[in-house]
């Protein structure tokens, strides 16, 4: 990938000073910041965190106070997203979805990191035959596509929102195993961690202040990454009436109902599916241009998949 | 082409011994699936149908009732011999039920990696061999676009766009390419259009990476120095290189649109493999979900076994490694 590259030697020409080795000091921070797409994608997430957050006070409207005789309406000063099939606000019922949407992601991927990473370090370090053995397990779960793998979680246990986080937890677990053993890999024969071994370094205190360190660049890109496929996830189970269950609205869910609305009501399946977008688009957005400061190398996760 | 056949042999044995591996640690996933489910799954899927006979009856049929290693072995055999059970529903053999349901989700996933392909080969090379540039970016930003965008969502758009304002086409439903071709391609195009603008968007960003690898190997650099014109540098030594892992891209596309357009086949009622696995998770027909879940998976593995295989055949690196 030459793309980092580039905008390195473009900040160099800026500020006038001669060569790579130079600029690759500046700090990640001045990098990321000096990408207009990432500066923009992180105001955006930033936005729809707080909106998330302050849902509760923000929404003008109850999420399920019905009032059938506004039903239908389309986008007004008082009702800025139009009203459902039931009269809902469908600007409210948005936002209060967002905190719905991003906990889940949140929590998901979070479980996802912390068991991914686990297996990842434990059998990128130990090597041997827990390597193969883990390897191959995660070799198996990616045989399956990933809302497939989901649907197959949810149909074991009741579908709700635990079920939901549970299940893209689950899903996206084997790729956070897979960047952490190929970084810890590249790491383990470092000389300092090598010395740090012969000095007789017990293994955790090894894993936890050498490897780790230094294998979290590409985590917290398959973070970002992730985070917007997690939602896409939970978007598709809700759709399916197989994630969130309502009354509690969700954007999957919302989408569902707009269905039958298609040419009635554009509003009901316009704004939902703008807001999914939006949030997607700006964690892929901030997941590239974190990938371009902290680890240019690691190909996308479907770019690894392929090359298998 | 000069093909070692000891190593190529060697490479196939192989690749073959690592498939197996998976598809046996598949289909102990997709047995255990059954088994993990909290109470009992046999009562869970007869639901409000439930009577001591029915339950008896899908008890023994499913062999729910037998020691688990017996289950397991027996489950193995018929499973590798194409026998799958009977739904726990209808009471049909679930292979005959996926067979039905395969040629809608073919057609899906070949007009959507025809118009995928459509997309992507021009728009990632354009984009890599003007790298930097305007139009490199309005590629790469737009690309970026489709991968966010939910496809699910797209097609809604589609349909409001295409169905209910313009009237232009079919929002649903499928009709065999062998009953009446231009029904099947006026109800094929929204569904089409809708996978293959997701996956088009997916492979633009991998064609342009592909490209620009092949752009920076040294032998392109040589090309170029001998003062070949840039035309013959990019058709005979970037494109023809960089044509190996563009397959691989299509063919792995090509598997997840088979088992992953289960949102989409709801959305355009379309009676294909992801709307059964729905169905089938919805009324908890465990047997149903057990045999697409495996059909699914396995048809992954084979895509990739053949794209590997490929690979290996065309590039010798590969198989030397």
């Amino acid at each position: 990938m030459t793309e980092p590259r580039d905008e390195i030697v473009a900040d160099e020409h800026g500020a006038g000073v001669a060569p790579t080795d130079e600029a690759a000091r500046m700090t990640p921070f001045r990098l990321l910041a000096s990408n207009p797409l990432t500066v923009v994608s992180a105001l955006v997430l930033a936005v729809v965190v707080l909106l998330a957050i302050a849902a509760p006070w923000v929404a003008p409207y109850g999420i399920n106070a019905v009032d059938v005789a506004n039903a239908l309406q389309p986008p007004s000063a008082s009702h800025w997203f139009g009203t459902d099939d039931l009269g809902r606000d469908v600007f409210s019922r948005v936002i209060v979805a967002a905190r719905v949407s991003l906990q889940v992601a949140v929590v998901s991927v979070t479980f996802a990191l912390l068991v991914g990473v686990l297996i990842g370090v434990v059998s990128g370090y130990v090597g041997g035959l827990l390597d193969v053995v883990l390897m191959r397990v995660v070799d198996v779960m990616f045989a399956f596509p990933v809302l497939l793998l989901a649907l197959a979680i949810v149909a074991i246990l009741q579908p709700g929102m635990a079920t939901t986080m549970l299940a893209i937890g689950i899903v996206y677990t084997p790729i956070f195993a897979r960047v952490a053993r190929a970084s810890t890999l590249s790491v383990r024969h470092e000389p300092y961690v090598q010395v740090s071994r012969t000095m007789g370094t017990p293994t955790t205190t090894i894993l936890r202040t050498h490897v780790l360190p230094n294998i979290s660049g590409p985590l917290i890109v398959q973070t970002s990454l992730s985070l917007a496929f997690a939602i896409l996830s939970e978007a598709a189970l809700s759709f399916l009436g197989l994630g969130i269950q309502p009354p509690a609205p969700s954007w999957g869910g919302m989408l569902f109902s707009a269905q039958g609305f298609l040419g009635q009501a554009w509003w009901m399946s316009v704004f939902p599916g703008v807001a999914i977008f939006v949030t997607v688009l700006a964690f892929n957005l901030l997941g590239d241009g974190l990938r371009d400061v902290l680890d240019p190398k690691q190909r996308t996760l479907i770019e690894s998949r392929s090359r298998r | 082409m000069r093909v070692a056949p000891r190593q190529l042999v060697v490479f196939l044995g192989r690749r073959l011994l690592y498939s197996a591996v998976v598809l046996l640690g598949v289909l102990v996933l997709v047995f255990a699936l059954v088994q993990v489910v909290p109470g009992d799954p046999i009562r869970l899927a007869l639901g409000t149908r439930y009577t001591e006979e029915a339950y008896q009856a899908l008890l023994a049929a499913s062999g729910l009732d037998r020691p688990l290693v017996e289950q397991f072995f027996s489950y193995l055999g018929h499973a590798l011999t194409g026998d799958l059970g009977v739904s726990f529903r209808s009471g049909e053999p679930v292979t005959a039920l996926l067979l039905q349901r395969l040629p809608a989700t073919l057609s899906l996933a070949v007009v959507g990696l025809v118009i995928a392909l459509v997309i992507s080969i021009p728009a990632g090379i354009w984009s890599a061999l003007h790298e930097g540039r305007l139009s490199d970016a309005i590629i790469r930003v737009t690309s970026q676009f489709g991968v966010s965008v939910p496809d699910f969502w797209m097609g809604m758009l589609l349909i409001l766009l295409f169905s209910t304002t313009w009237v232009l086409l079919p929002s649903s439903g499928y009709v065999a390419l062998s009953d009446d071709g231009a029904q099947w391609a006026r109800r094929v195009l929204l569904p089409g259009l809708t996978v293959g603008l997701v996956a088009g968007a997916i492979m633009t960003r991998y064609i342009r990476s592909a490209v620009l690898e092949v752009a920076s190997m040294s032998y392109v650099r040589t090309a170029r120095s001998k003062g070949l014109s840039s035309g013959i540098v990019v058709r005979r030594h970037i494109l023809r290189n960089a044509l190996v892992p563009v397959l691989t891209i299509a063919g792995i596309q090509f598997a997840t649109i088979l088992g992953g357009v289960i949102v989409v086949e709801v959305v355009f009622a379309w009676p294909g493999l992801g709307r059964l696995v729905y169905e089938s998770v919805a009324a908890r027909d465990y047997s149903m979900i057990q045999g697409s879940v495996l059909l699914i998976a396995a048809m992954f593995l084979l895509v990739n076994l053949i794209v590997d295989v490929l690979y290996a055949v065309v590039d010798p690196r590969i198989r030397l490694s």
